[in-house]
């Protein structure tokens, strides 16, 4: 029976000829990554171990990127934590504020991961590196420490769900229209425990922003992984980010799959997912009239150039409106240079909005921009849980850059056909 | 190995930013993310929660974010097993590799109500809901799991693999 692509690369990592669904594997890891508030839980329980001395101080990254710049003293203990733990063992990829950048953009950025290659991270969106054809997952922080000092992490191999793109998709509709319509479609255990493996001819039509966006959300349903196939554009994101060697699987064309599900990318409209859960998604035409307090454009899931860029062209001599509060948070400081060098941060400030140093921040309620109880948020992250950006009756709708960009300028849930754009 | 305790029942996707919000997050410490667990959908769980207690809830448990910390609070608030319909992946694995017992069954997870008095026995996977009168057969973990909960833990495993 042939393979998923995500099986292949776990069979060459086990150092077997063939896994099958349901197989539990113990596989070489070639990226173990935590952040700072799973670093330290990591690192504590790293102490139970006999062997202390890390598998590979180059294949380790430390990225403290939650709560920095550090939000308080318990923060900064933590971040701490993750520091001296960075220093005393030698770990290469540790990055300090004034270079940190959010872990899920700032990764595949730095050429960390490339096709091929497995990687566990101690943060549930760890799957975004599926867009560049790499099997990551996340982890809690016993895995990541286990994996940080003996290279393996143990797998039931999951069986797949089939995604062909089709199509192109219209002017404002992105790589979040495309996951927030899968996750509507499937929910938000859609895929629980499987694979999501995207193929077909509309992924040509896809942004690496896009595909990296696409499989940064795969947890959302549920899934172990998101995994896209490897083309041109992949290849030319890894030679000029990266100097490790990638390696291409492809799935066997007698692959099994649980379920295949076509989407015309065509049809795809600028969608939004309302509170509580990533599945409750309609079409801003179907969302009648939901008048918001915040716009908060950025994370790992949309704060890459080109949502700066989508979010820019809508903003460009635009104002925020009255009583809207919008927060701009560049993914890294690569991306918020590029911004500013593109001028990109000019039209946000003088539309109205603030520009936050990178961090995982208002995402997850932590600190820069937390919502008060009855408030209305448009957010390009990842997750509108309960209480998920601030006080539990809070409430947050996940949106694209463009959805976001022309909200802030009406001051309710808007596309950008609205703005005659 | 047994629990037997008092039901705390919950219903669909119950997330890990629910069980203990990021906001606490700041900590790393066991007692005091216990103090503030489910708290955004059960403020006063903390003050009902007893020693052995029992959590049930219905599909995709623990979906959201990687934290450890979120079974971790229930462990620590005194919670003996949760009982699903289907548990979310990671917070699986974190679960089995911090210790705290969970077990998967549609129809205890459907059936069971809260302030029922239940008992597991994790040997056979059987559940019984001893205020109804009901029995179900849970889903026993894989043999490597069973390894796995049986040395106490991930970290224990691999020290004695050595």
């Amino acid at each position: 029976m042939g393979m998923t692509m995500t099986q292949k690369i776990l069979a060459a990592h086990a150092g077997l000829e063939s896994v099958a669904a349901g197989q539990l594997i113990e596989a070489d890891l070639d990226l173990v990554l935590a952040n700072d508030i799973t670093g330290p839980v990591a690192i504590h329980e790293v102490e139970k171990l006999n062997k202390k001395t890390v598998f590979d101080k180059s294949k380790i990254a430390l990225v403290p990127d939650h709560f920095t710049p550090n939000k308080d003293i318990k923060s900064a203990e933590h971040c701490k934590c993750v520091r001296e733990y960075a220093k005393e063992h030698g770990i290469e990829n540790y990055f300090e504020v004034g270079k940190v950048g959010i872990e899920h953009a700032l990764i595949p950025e730095k050429g960390l991961i490339v096709a091929g290659e497995t990687c566990i991270g101690a943060d549930s969106h760890t799957c975004t590196y599926g867009a560049l054809g790499a099997f990551s997952t996340g982890v809690g922080s016993t895995d990541m420490g286990a994996g940080m000092i003996t290279g393996k992490a143990w797998f039931k191999v999951p069986s797949a769900i089939k995604f062909v793109l089709t199509g192109k998709p219209k002017k404002w509709v992105s790589g979040k229209d495309v996951i927030l319509h899968i996750i509507g479609k499937i929910g938000v255990d859609g895929a629980l425990y499987k694979s999501m493996e995207f193929v077909g001819d509309g992924i040509a039509n896809l942004s690496m922003d896009d595909r990296f966006t696409i499989a940064n959300m795969a947890i959302e349903a549920g899934a172990k992984n998101g995994i896209f196939p490897v083309d041109d554009l992949t290849i030319a994101y890894m030679k000029e980010h990266s100097a490790k060697e990638y390696k291409v699987y492809e799935a066997d064309e007698d692959a099994e799959y649980d379920d295949v599900i076509t989407i015309d990318l065509s049809e795809l409209e600028p969608t939004v997912a309302f509170p509580h859960l990533p599945e409750n998604t309609k079409t801003v035409k179907e969302s009648g009239d939901v008048k918001i307090d915040q716009v908060v454009i950025g994370s790992c899931t949309n704060g890459r150039i080109s949502d700066l860029r989508v979010a820019a062209e809508i903003l460009k001599d635009r104002q925020v409106a009255d009583g809207v509060r919008t927060i701009i948070f560049p993914a890294t400081q690569a991306i918020y240079l590029q911004a500013i060098e593109e001028g990109l941060i000019q039209t946000f400030i003088k539309a109205g909005e603030v520009v936050s140093t990178p961090t995982c921040g208002p995402c997850l309620g932590g600190h820069m921009g937390v919502l008060a109880a009855g408030e209305r948020a448009v957010s390009t992250t990842n997750r509108n849980f309960v209480g998920r950006m601030g006080h539990i009756e809070s409430e947050v709708y996940l949106a694209s850059p463009a959805v976001a960009a022309a909200s802030a300028v009406t001051g309710k849930i808007s596309e950008p056909a609205e703005l005659g754009l | 190995m047994k629990a037997h305790g008092t039901v705390h029942k919950y219903g669909d996707n119950v997330d890990t930013d629910v069980i203990i919000p990021a906001r606490y997050l700041n900590s790393s410490d066991a007692k005091e993310l216990a103090s503030h667990c489910m708290m955004d959908i059960d403020p006063d769980f903390v003050n009902r929660a007893k020693v052995g207690d029992i959590m049930v809830a219905n599909k995709n448990f623990g979906c959201g974010s990687s934290r450890e910390h979120a079974p971790l609070a229930i462990k620590t608030a005194g919670i003996s097993c949760v009982i699903a319909e289907t548990f979310a992946r990671i917070f699986y694995r974190n679960a089995i590799n911090i210790g705290l017992p969970i077990i998967e069954c549609e129809q205890a997870a459907k059936e069971i109500e809260a302030g029922d008095d239940v008992e597991i026995d994790f040997d056979t996977g059987i559940i019984t809901d001893h205020t109804k009168g009901t029995k179900y057969q849970g889903q026993a973990f894989p043999e490597f799991m069973q390894k796995l909960i049986n040395a106490g833990g991930l970290m224990n495993y691999i020290n004695a693999k050595e």
